[in-house]
């Protein structure tokens, strides 16, 4: 079996992102849940989180075709 | 560039995954880096094609707007109202709102150049698009903080108020990454991450599928060839949602950064 091993690293890199995205949609859909008017507002804010939180991710894909 | 790749997935030795490799696609002008190449030219186009499609479009403007004038206001509302005006304040949105629209319309544009037909090639999934576009956003705001505040002001405006003395450096100094590394370099790569990878996964499945249905010569893998092509498929259109969210983001990201240049206080 062969392979590169940064590949992996991606792989771990995408678990902590993961979860952070599920979080931030998590409470986005509470929020409008609870008060649906303020969904314009929240819904700036859950993609302005989900892109900061994503980038980690991106960079690990970055490293992982950058070291191979 | 589709026979290219098929010839180096079907090879003797068996599937090839695609790589990076597969995006640098000189078209003509070949010597050495230095080429005219296929993401170039979708560009050129690309821009052609909204300054066509934006004149014609606002030419004759009616009260009861026809379907294209319709498309345009729209996407025109949705920069200037729920990104420029929402984000920056509506006392001098107006002033970045032709250089927030004209970045939302190239990226999406060059975003959907990926799943259209015979362009098939998202321009950001080559990092030097997406990096030049993140400079210019990078020199913007730092242009806007700087004329507001002077220099000395601004760089003391990067720092929260009402912090402990000796933590100061420590948090000026985090900031000072913040604002000239981390922003920029953010911006660029994410971008050219989410189009990179989305354009990879879409080639393996079609290369992938092309050759177990083809050249793998057993019966097993020609049928798994069919659930292959289909995620192939669903994946084309899962990567429409990502290229508009895309260009959804730099641009919000890019008004936030100006918002935060104008802002009174920290």
């Amino acid at each position: 079996m062969e392979g590169n091993i940064a590949i992996l690293g991606y792989g771990l890199s995408a678990i902590g992102p993961g979860i952070g995205v599920g979080l931030i949609f998590a409470a986005y859909i509470n929020g409008v849940a609870r008060q649906p008017e303020a969904r314009g507002m929240l819904q700036t804010i859950a993609f302005l989180g989900f892109a900061l939180t994503e980038a980690l991710a991106i960079f690990g894909l970055a490293l992982a075709f950058v070291f191979r | 560039m589709s026979l290219g790749l098929l010839a180096a997935a079907g090879g003797e030795e068996g599937f090839t995954a695609p790589g990076s490799p597969d995006f640098w696609q000189p078209l003509f002008g070949t010597s050495g880096a230095l080429a005219v190449t296929r993401p170039a030219i979708v560009l050129v186009i690309s821009a052609v094609i909204i300054m066509v499609v934006l004149s014609v479009a606002t030419r004759r403007l009616s009260i009861v707007p026809g379907k294209g004038q319709m498309l345009t206001e729209a996407t025109y509302g949705l920069v200037r109202n729920s990104i420029a005006r929402d984000i920056i304040g509506s006392k001098d949105f107006l002033r970045f709102v032709p250089l927030l629209f004209s970045c939302f319309t190239l990226i999406l544009l060059n975003n959907l150049f990926g799943i259209i037909p015979f362009f098939q090639y998202p321009t950001m999934a080559r990092i030097a698009f997406p990096l030049v576009l993140a400079l210019v956003i990078f020199v913007v705001y730092h242009y806007l903080g700087i004329k507001r505040r002077g220099l000395g002001g601004y760089l003391g405006s990067l720092l929260p108020p009402g912090l402990p003395g000796w933590i100061k450096p420590l948090v000026f100094v985090l900031e000072l990454i913040t604002y000239f590394i981390t922003r920029p370099v953010t911006l660029a790569l994410r971008l050219f991450g989410n189009m990179f990878a989305g354009h990879l996964l879409l080639l393996l499945f079609i290369t992938g599928g092309e050759y177990m249905l083809l050249h793998s010569g057993s019966l097993g893998l020609q049928i798994f060839s069919i659930p292959t092509f289909g995620m192939g498929v669903v994946m084309t259109v899962f990567e429409l949602l990502v290229e508009f969210l895309q260009a959804y983001i730099f641009t919000l990201l890019a008004a936030l950064y100006i918002a935060g240049s104008l802002a009174d206080e920290h």
